[in-house]
Formats: structure tokens, C-alpha cells, sequence
């Protein structure tokens, strides 16, 4: 096998232009935050005047006082523009004019200011992604501390009843649409090409628009609560979304929005794992967290697109007055519900299953053991994948659409929990006389089993129609997804940050605050959300904010509790800003002792990531084996380095 | 890497000699709580037993709870024994013992795992076919429908924020109550005249989605527990959502017919100008959009005012 080991030229353009009669051309300019807002300005104004230029007679759209068509129009064109302004189009059309772009070349360190263009570095994209995702989070969370402000009394109001339907709506939401890239965005994009061993991503500018689309994406989703919110929750059911004013159709543009993104990080992660690995890395020896990201990448592009041509229905129905999805002019309500849950059940493996992946990923490192019935744990992530596009009507038992197929649904929806149940397994085999490390991370990891455990038995419940007849529709529900959702995500999440700031940051946080963060959020997130489980038995509904006077002492006590959690996120928050702007304590080359070959190349990572491709000898994790031998061999020499060889894995 | 035989045999006793520890800890933790879940939570668990299909749910919830609590404990019990007994302390940082699987165990787990889930799908799917729905919507043309000989047809209608009901049996008269008659079947034809909505009466068992257009159509049949219930919209319908509730009664049967009889001639001015009963109803057709209904209008054609 000839494998070029020698050391990569980097991105950049041949050096025989003349020869091959090509002309160089530099960058027209270099894009950046502020460049792509004054493009987002000007296409929003120029969208906005084309829409009532061409639909100006159009009536408006119930309670909107705009012609809708020009909302849309402005929203698209502005994305345009903003696109325009970052400098996006500047490689294709300079390619389309003749002209062979040429990048300048760039500094082996990585400046602050880099951060806010579009760079085509996996390892810039990854910590836009990381504060970006942590500030979605943030705001997202703000607003959950408002809806429980509200439901602190039955009777009395802080909120007017549209402005709470409005913060609801905006929390689910956004959480929901941006936090499907939590993990991909920040870990896949900086940590897949170290951990396969590659110099970069396959497609470094769809990479950079997968992180610019949820930019505009996140602002045009939030300016939505000063044009009067959305009043259908994230789930958007027809024929209310119809009426819906022009935050709704915000709600389709930025949900349309990150669907992009979603395509364009999922595209090039599928591409990136197939076609990157260095040599000797089987699909055997390929680390779990590659595996989340593949199939996980796969699920989206298959299941976003739905959720897209739905959006798109939507807007025509709402924009210019077409009837698809509201019944007695030949459409169908139930469409949208299906259409929206086809993409909708997957999306909720896209949250659930990069959680895991990371967890397992991360676990052996503080058990000191290798991953326990590695194969299974893949098998799971997979088997849960390709199940999630099976029970999307578990949404729908109590609609009145097709009762028939209900045991089916029922039968396909319990069966998920088989390949979920494997990733139990392979937790508690791998903990299995461990030597465990009571480190952050690993608290964050064992409360995601925690965690998950209530979320997980409780998607049983809901997937039992007889059962699901009580629940649906309730608070029940709520912290069931509340539980799967913020208890196995985002704690996974906030392991992975705690764990990666050393390698991506070369800093190691403050291991008291972090503990004092962790138990903080440990108990009071379950202090919140399993109290909701009885309020929803004892019959409240969602999205409500008027309920039994009889369930006001449970409500306030999860209200305050959401308090103390929203303190304890915050405490963890600071920890990371602080460490990072302040205190800066060096965190050593490899602080956890992992075998990763991410790890490997250590801090800084080098622009270029590997100096040669190196040869990857055997999974990450062989620890306890007494065989200390670095997984991959960064430096191979010659020919030899080509012939790959078995190690014991 | 090859283990010695020493090691493999230390290995198999010792996960014999914690093995059943866990498993007796298990064992008496769970028959315990699964005790407690049967007969002391068992009889007071949501949603009562006011009807046949919130009885079916009561039942369906604790079976469920019933074998979700050994599965709780498993996790537990092994999750605790493990952070205890095999955490690295100050002196001793190595590794653990790299065991990569374990063909019994993960064989075990398959099985189990898929057994459980099995039965878990079949129990359901019998409960709701038995349970006629246990009270769920099942769409305009139901498949599984109690034998009642006499059924009591409530139609509820839902819309922009409140209930209303129509009574076929009884001239087709529209009430802003409900009550229901003790020992009855009931019939639900549910329906909306504007967005999704979703009739839960709680303490009756019954939940559908009221789809504008659609007759989604529900069953339970009222025992002899008198009462109030609750109504409450499930599904997100708007700024009002939350304030779209109301209560019924299950009250005697003679007391029902005097009192639907009563409302019959009470409303039957009112009767008269409503559109002929149906299973659905669209505004756009009707008229609701602001005049008399067609066909009843009394000037011969519909007025916009
Ligand atoms: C930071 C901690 C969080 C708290 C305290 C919280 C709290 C809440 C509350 C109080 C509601 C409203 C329930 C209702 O009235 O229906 C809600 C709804 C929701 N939350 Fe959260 N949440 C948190 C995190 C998350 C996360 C991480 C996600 C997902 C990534 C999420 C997704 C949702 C969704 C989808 C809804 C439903 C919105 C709708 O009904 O349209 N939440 N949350
Ligand atoms: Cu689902
Ligand atoms: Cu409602």
C-alpha cells in the first residue's frame, strides 16, 4: 500500500498555475462577524422591499399586520447576504470566473480575532461552535427560568398569557433546534479528525457554513419575542402555526436555518470518518465517539430534510394562502403532525445519541478499563438509529389518525429500549472492578446514568398506549424528555468541556468549583424534574399557566429548585470564563492519562494537526493491559510506516 | 494479552461472591418495593378508577411500575457495590482489570432485555385492544368499540377557548356543561372548529385530539363512583390554552335524564338556529365565520354582519 507519509502542503493552491494555465487570484475579502452583519442588513432591507413589491396586495395573514411574503423574503434574503458578507461565495465564483483562489497562508498559531471569521480550520470551527452552543444554551435557559417564575403561583401572573406561550415556545425551540449540534459542533468538529488521525476535515468550507448558519439561525429565532413569538411551541401544529404572525414565520426560517447546518455538519462528518481515517484505523479500532458522530450524521440526512420540505410547507400555506395542512380546503392537519414527527422522534436520538457516544467515550479513561462490549455499544448507537424513524406516531396515539398501527408503534417504540439498554450494559461492565477516578468529568458521567435511567424507564410509560392515554400531553412527558434531554445531553456536555479544556485550551479548570458546580446541578436537577413527574400524574398539562391549586406547593418547590440549577449552570459557567481569561493554571500534556490519539498530539495542537499521517496501531482504550505503548505512531518512517500493522485489538 | 489461570480463576470467584450479594441486596430491595407499588401505592395511583378505561390506566401504570422498579434497582444496587468497592484511593492509582466482555453476561442481557420488551409490547397492545381504546381517540371510524346495546353519544366540540357539547339523543341540543349518567357507556365523538385541541377528562380516562374536520371518537363506560371531573385542553391551541378547562359531573342516571331533558326544552330556541347535528363541522361552510347558518337562516340567505 503507497500512502504518502510525507509532511502535508495544507490546504492550499498548486503551485504550477502558469503551467497549467491557471490565474491566482487572492481572497476578495476576508470575511467576519461584522462584514456578515452589514450583508444580513442589506439583503434583510432589500428581501423586505422585493416581498412588497411583488405581493403588496396580498392580504395579510391573520393577527401579522405584514404581508408575510416580504417577512419571508426579508429572512432569506438577508441570510443571503449575511453569507455574501462572510465571504462564502468568494471561492466558487472566483473558481467559476477561472481564477484559481489562492488562501493566505496562515500563522501556526490561531489568533483570537480568527475566531470570529469564516475559518475553514476544524479546530477554529470547533470553539465557535463551543461558545456559540454555550451561549444558545444559556439564553434558552434564561427564558426556562421565566416560565417557572410564572408557574410559582396557579392564580397569579407575571407573565401575559400570550407573552408565556411566547417564552415556552422560544425555550423548547431553541433548545430543541440548536442543541442538536451540542456535541457535534464543538467535540465532532475539533476532536474527529485528531481522533482518526486525519490533517482536516473533508469539506473545511461546508464546515465553516454548518457553524454561520446557526448564527443567523439563533437571532432571527430570538427576534421572534419582540415581533410577538410564536403561539405553537416548538412542535408547530397546524392549523395554529397558520395564524400565527410573524414570529411564526421566524420559527420556519431559523428552524429551516440550523436544518442547514445540520446537513452541512453532517455531510462532512460522514465524508471525514469514511474516507479520512489514517492507516490502521479499522472501523475495530475507531473510537466511540466517531461512531456517535457517523450515525448520528447519517440520521440527519436523512431525517432533516423532512423537516425542511415541512417548514417549507408551512411558509406556503401561511405566505401565499395555499391549504396543505389545515382541513376543509383539502389539506390535512395530521400532515404536519406527521411530517414534523418523522423529522421530530430521529431529532431526539440526534440529542440523546452524541451524549452517549462522548460518555462512553470518556468513561474508560476514569474506570481505567477498556470500553466493556465495544462492539455492543456500537451495535446500540446504530440499532437506536435505525429505529428512531420507526415510532414517530407514538407522538400521535391520542390524535385519531390510524388506530390500527398503534401496536406497532407501541411494539417499535419499546423496542428502542433494547439497543439503549446495551449502553447500560456497557457501562456497568466497564466500571466492573475499575479503578474508578472520582475526577469532574466523571461525576458529570455517572450522573448521566443516572439521569437517563429516569428517562429512560419513563419512555416506557409513554410508549404504552393504555399509559400514554394518562401522560400525554402532561407535565409527565415533559420531564421524561426533561430527563433524557438536559440530564444525559447536557450533563454529558458538561463532562466533555471540563475534560477537553486542557487540550483545546491547554488549561485545567478549577476543580473545586467544579465539584461544587457539579453537585449543585446534580441535585438540583433532580430536585426540578422529578417532582414534574407526580405534577403531571396529578394531571397538568404543558404548556399551561393556570393550573390545580392543590399542585401550587409541588410547582414552587420545582420552581425554586430551578433556580438553584440555573446558580449551579452559572457557578460551572464562570469556572470555564473564569480559568479561561483569568486564573489560566497550565493543565500539562495529558492531565486524564487517556490513550486517545488525540491526546496524543497534545497542546497546542499544531495548525496542521499531524506533522506526518500517522499509523494507528490499536483502539484507546487498552488501559489495565500493562501495555503502554502509545496507540498511533506519529513519526512512521519510510516505507515501512505504510504496511499496517495488527496490534491486539 | 494471555491471563493466567491464577488470575482467571480469582476473577470468577470473586464476581461469584459479589454476584450474590448483589443479587440478594436486589432481591429483597425489590420484592419490597414491588410490595409497596402493588398494595400501598397500587390502589390510590392516578388517574382512580372513576371509569373502565381510567381503571385500564390505573392498571397499565402499575404493572409497568411494578417491573420498572427491579429494573431501577438493578442499576442501583450494581451502581452503588461498584462505586464503593472499585475506586482508585490515594496510594493506589493504576488501572482496573481490562476485561473487554463477557459472552454469559452480555448473552444474559440480550435476552432479557428483549424479553421484557416483548412482553411489556404484548401487555399493552391486549390491555388496549380489551380496554377498547382505554379511552383514547381512535379517529372517525373506531376498530375497537364496546358492546354496550345502549351507548350515551356525547359529542364535544372544541374551539378557540372552551368546550361546548351536543347532545344527539336529546334533540341534538348544545350545552356549555357536561354531566353523565353513573353505569353508562359513553360515546365521545370529538371535534374542533379551529385548531388542534385535545379533550382530556381526567378522572374519566378519556383523551383525544380535537381535530377541525376530523370525528375522533373515544369510549369509556362510568361506574357507580359519583363525582366531578375535570376537562382540560391537552394540546397547545393558542394564547388561552391554559385557561381552557372546565369540570363535568358523574351523577345519578335518573338525575341525568332530568337533567338533559330539562336543557332540551330550556335550549330548544336555541336548537333551532344551531346547523344540523354532524360529525363535523367546517366554519368556512357554515357560516360560522359570521351569520346564520345557510339552511337555517330565516331570511332564505346568509347575512354578514
Ligand atoms: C436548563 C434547564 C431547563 C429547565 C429548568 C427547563 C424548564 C422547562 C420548562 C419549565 C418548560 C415548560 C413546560 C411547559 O409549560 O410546557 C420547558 C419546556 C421545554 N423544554 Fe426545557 N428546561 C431546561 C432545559 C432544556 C433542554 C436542555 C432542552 C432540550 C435540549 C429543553 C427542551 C424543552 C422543550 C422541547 C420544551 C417544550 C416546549 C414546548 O412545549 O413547545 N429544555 N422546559
Ligand atoms: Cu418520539
Ligand atoms: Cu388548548
Amino acid at each position: 500500500m503507497a500512502i504518502d507519509m510525507t509532511p502535508a502542503a495544507g490546504v492550499g493552491a498548486p503551485t504550477d498555475l502558469e503551467a497549467r494555465g491557471l490565474k491566482a487570484a487572492k481572497p476578495w475579502f476576508t470575511g467576519n462577524l461584522l462584514t456578515a452583519l452589514i450583508g444580513g442588513a442589506i439583503g434583510y432591507a432589500f428581501g423586505h422591499w422585493l416581498g412588497n413589491a411583488i405581493a403588496s396586495n396580498y392580504s395579510v395573514v391573520a393577527s401579522g399586520a405584514q404581508n408575510e411574503v416580504a417577512i419571508y423574503l426579508s429572512l432569506i434574503i438577508g441570510c443571503v447576504g449575511w453569507f455574501v458578507g462572510l465571504g462564502t461565495f468568494n471561492y466558487p465564483i472566483q473558481k467559476l470566473l477561472g481564477l484559481e483562489p489562492i488562501d493566505p497562508p496562515k500563522s501556526e498559531k490561531r489568533t483570537f480575532l480568527e475566531h470570529f471569521s469564516y475559518s475553514t480550520d476544524h479546530k477554529v470551527v470547533g470553539v465557535q461552535y463551543l461558545f456559540g452552543m454555550l451561549l444558545y444554551f444559556l439564553v434558552a435557559g434564561l427564558l426556562a427560568l421565566g416560565i417557572r417564575t410564572e408557574l410559582l403561583s396557579p392564580v397569579n401572573h407575571i407573565w401575559a398569557p400570550d407573552t408565556y406561550i411566547e417564552i415556552v415556545g422560544e425555550h423548547g425551540t431553541m433548545m430543541m433546534m440548536m442543541m442538536t449540534s451540542v456535541i457535534m459542533g464543538p467535540f465532532g468538529n475539533y476532536l474527529i479528525p485528531l481522533m482518526i488521525g486525519s490533517k482536516k476535515m473533508a469539506f473545511p468550507r461546508l464546515e465553516a457554513a454548518s457553524f454561520w448558519f446557526t448564527v443567523p439561525s439563533f437571532l432571527i429565532l430570538l427576534s421572534a419575542l419582540w415581533q410577538g413569538g410564536f403561539q405553537s411551541g416548538w412542535t408547530g401544529y397546524a392549523p395554529l402555526s397558520i395564524q400565527g404572525g410573524p414570529g411564526q414565520s421566524d420559527y420556519d426560517v431559523a428552524f429551516a436555518l440550523m436544518g442547514f447546518s445540520m446537513i452541512c455538519a453532517s455531510i462532512n462528518m460522514v465524508a471525514t470518518i469514511i474516507n479520512y481515517r489514517a492507516p490502521g484505523l479499522r472501523w475495530s479500532r475507531m473510537p466511540i465517539l466517531a461512531w456517535g458522530m457517523i450515525t448520528v450524521a447519517f440520521t440527519m440526512l436523512l431525517s432533516v430534510p423532512v423537516l425542511i420540505d415541512g417548514l417549507y410547507v408551512m411558509s406556503l400555506d401561511r405566505g401565499v394562502r395555499t391549504a396543505m395542512l389545515y382541513a376543509g380546503h383539502g389539506g390535512s392537519s395530521f400532515l404536519w403532525e406527521n411530517l414534523f414527527w418523522f423529522f421530530g422522534h430521529p431529532e431526539v436520538y440526534l440529542l440523546a445519541l452524541p451524549g452517549f457516544a462522548l460518555t462512553v467515550e470518556l468513561l474508560p479513561v476514569f474506570a481505567r478499563k477498556p470500553v466493556f462490549a465495544l462492539k455492543t455499544s456500537t451495535a446500540g448507537l446504530i440499532g437506536v438509529a435505525v429505529l428512531s424513524f420507526f415510532v414517530w406516531q407514538h407522538h400521535l396515539f391520542m390524535s385519531g389518525m390510524n388506530p390500527d398501527m398503534r401496536p406497532l408503534f407501541m411494539l417499535t417504540t419499546e423496542l428502542i429500549s433494547i439497543p439503549t439498554g446495551f449502553l447500560y450494559l456497557v457501562a456497568m461492565g466497564t466500571v466492573w472492578r475499575g479503578k474508578i477516578r472520582f475526577e469532574v468529568p466523571m461525576l458529570f458521567l455517572l450522573a448521566v446514568f443516572w439521569n437517563f435511567l429516569w428517562g429512560g424507564v419513563t419512555g416506557v410509560y409513554n410508549s404504552d398506549v393504555p399509559v400514554d392515554a394518562l401522560v400525554h400531553g402532561s407535565f409527565f412527558v415533559m420531564a421524561h424528555f426533561h430527563f433524557t434531554i438536559m440530564g444525559q445531553l447536557m450533563f454529558a456536555v458538561f463532562a466533555g468541556v471540563y475534560y477537553y479544556t486542557p487540550l483545546i485550551f491547554g488549561i485545567r479548570l478549577n476543580d473545586k468549583l467544579g465539584k461544587i458546580s457539579f453537585w449543585i446541578i446534580f441535585v438540583a436537577f433532580n430536585s426540578t424534574f422529578l417532582p414534574l413527574f407526580m405534577i403531571g400524574l396529578l394531571g397538568q398539562p404543558r404548556r399551561v399557566f393556570e393550573y390545580a391549586v392543590r399542585l401550587q406547593h409541588l410547582n414552587q418547590w420545582v420552581s425554586i429548585s430551578a433556580y438553584v440549577l440555573g446558580f449551579g449552570i452559572l457557578l460551572y459557567v464562570i469556572n470555564l470564563i473564569w480559568s479561561l481569561a483569568v486564573t489560566r493554571t497550565p493543565a500539562g500534556p495529558n492531565p486524564w492519562e487517556s490513550r486517545g490519539l488525540e491526546w496524543q498530539v497534545g497542546y497546542p495542537v499544531p495548525r496542521d494537526n499531524f506533522i506526518k499521517i500517522p499509523v494507528v496501531h490499536r483502539d484507546p482504550y487498552g488501559y489495565g493491559t500493562g501495555d503502554d505503548t502509545p496507540v498511533a505512531d506519529l513519526n512512521p518512517v519510510g516505507d515501512k510506516a505504510a504496511v499496517v500493522t495488527g496490534g491486539d485489538a | 494479552m494471555a491471563m493466567t489461570q491464577e488470575e482467571r480463576n480469582e476473577r470468577r470467584e470473586y464476581a461469584k461472591k459479589a454476584g450474590w450479594k448483589i443479587f440478594a441486596i436486589w432481591l429483597v430491595l425489590s420484592i419490597i418495593a414491588v410490595a409497596l407499588i402493588l398494595y400501598v401505592w397500587g390502589p390510590h395511583m392516578p388517574p382512580g378508577d372513576m371509569t373502565t378505561s381510567a381503571a385500564s390506566q390505573q392498571f397499565d401504570f402499575k404493572v409497568l411500575t411494578a417491573m420498572v422498579a427491579p429494573v431501577l434497582l438493578m442499576v442501583w444496587v450494581y451502581g452503588g457495590w461498584s462505586l464503593i468497592n472499585f475506586h482508585a484511593t490515594k496510594t493506589d492509582r493504576g488501572d482496573g482489570i481490562p476485561l473487554r466482555g463477557n459472552r454469559k453476561v452480555q448473552g444474559l442481557w440480550y435476552v432479557g432485555s428483549a424479553v421484557l420488551v416483548l412482553f411489556l409490547a404484548g401487555f399493552g397492545t391486549y390491555e388496549l385492544i380489551n380496554g377498547n381504546g382505554v379511552g383514547t381517540g381512535e379517529g372517525p371510524s373506531p376498530i375497537w368499540k364496546p358492546t354496550a346495546k345502549h351507548m350515551l353519544v356525547v359529542q364535544v366540540i372544541a374551539q378557540q377557548w372552551r368546550f361546548t357539547y351536543r347532545w344527539p339523543q336529546f334533540g341534538g341540543m348544545e350545552t356549555t356543561s357536561i354531566n353523565l349518567p353513573a353505569n353508562t357507556t359513553v360515546q365521545f365523538d370529538v371535534t374542533s372548529l379551529d385548531v388542534i385541541h385535545d379533550f382530556w377528562a381526567y378522572q374519566l380516562g378519556v383523551k383525544a385530539d380535537a381535530n377541525p374536520d376530523v370525528n375522533n371518537v373515544a369510549y369509556t363506560t362510568t361506574s357507580s363512583q359519583l363525582g366531578r371531573f375535570t376537562v382540560r385542553c391537552d394540546e397547545l391551541c393558542g394564547i388561552w390554552h391554559g385557561a381552557m378547562y372546565n369540570y363535568g359531573h358523574v351523577v345519578s342516571k335518573s338525575a341525568f335524564y332530568s337533567w338533559a331533558s330539562n336543557m332540551e326544552t330550556k335550549n330548544a330556541s336555541v336548537t333551532k338556529l344551531l346547523p344540523p347535528f354532524a360529525t363535523t363541522y367546517t366554519p368556512s361552510y357554515s357560516g360560522a365565520g359570521g351569520g346564520y347558518y345557510p339552511s337555517y337562516d330565516p331570511n332564505g340567505h346568509a347575512v354578514t354582519y
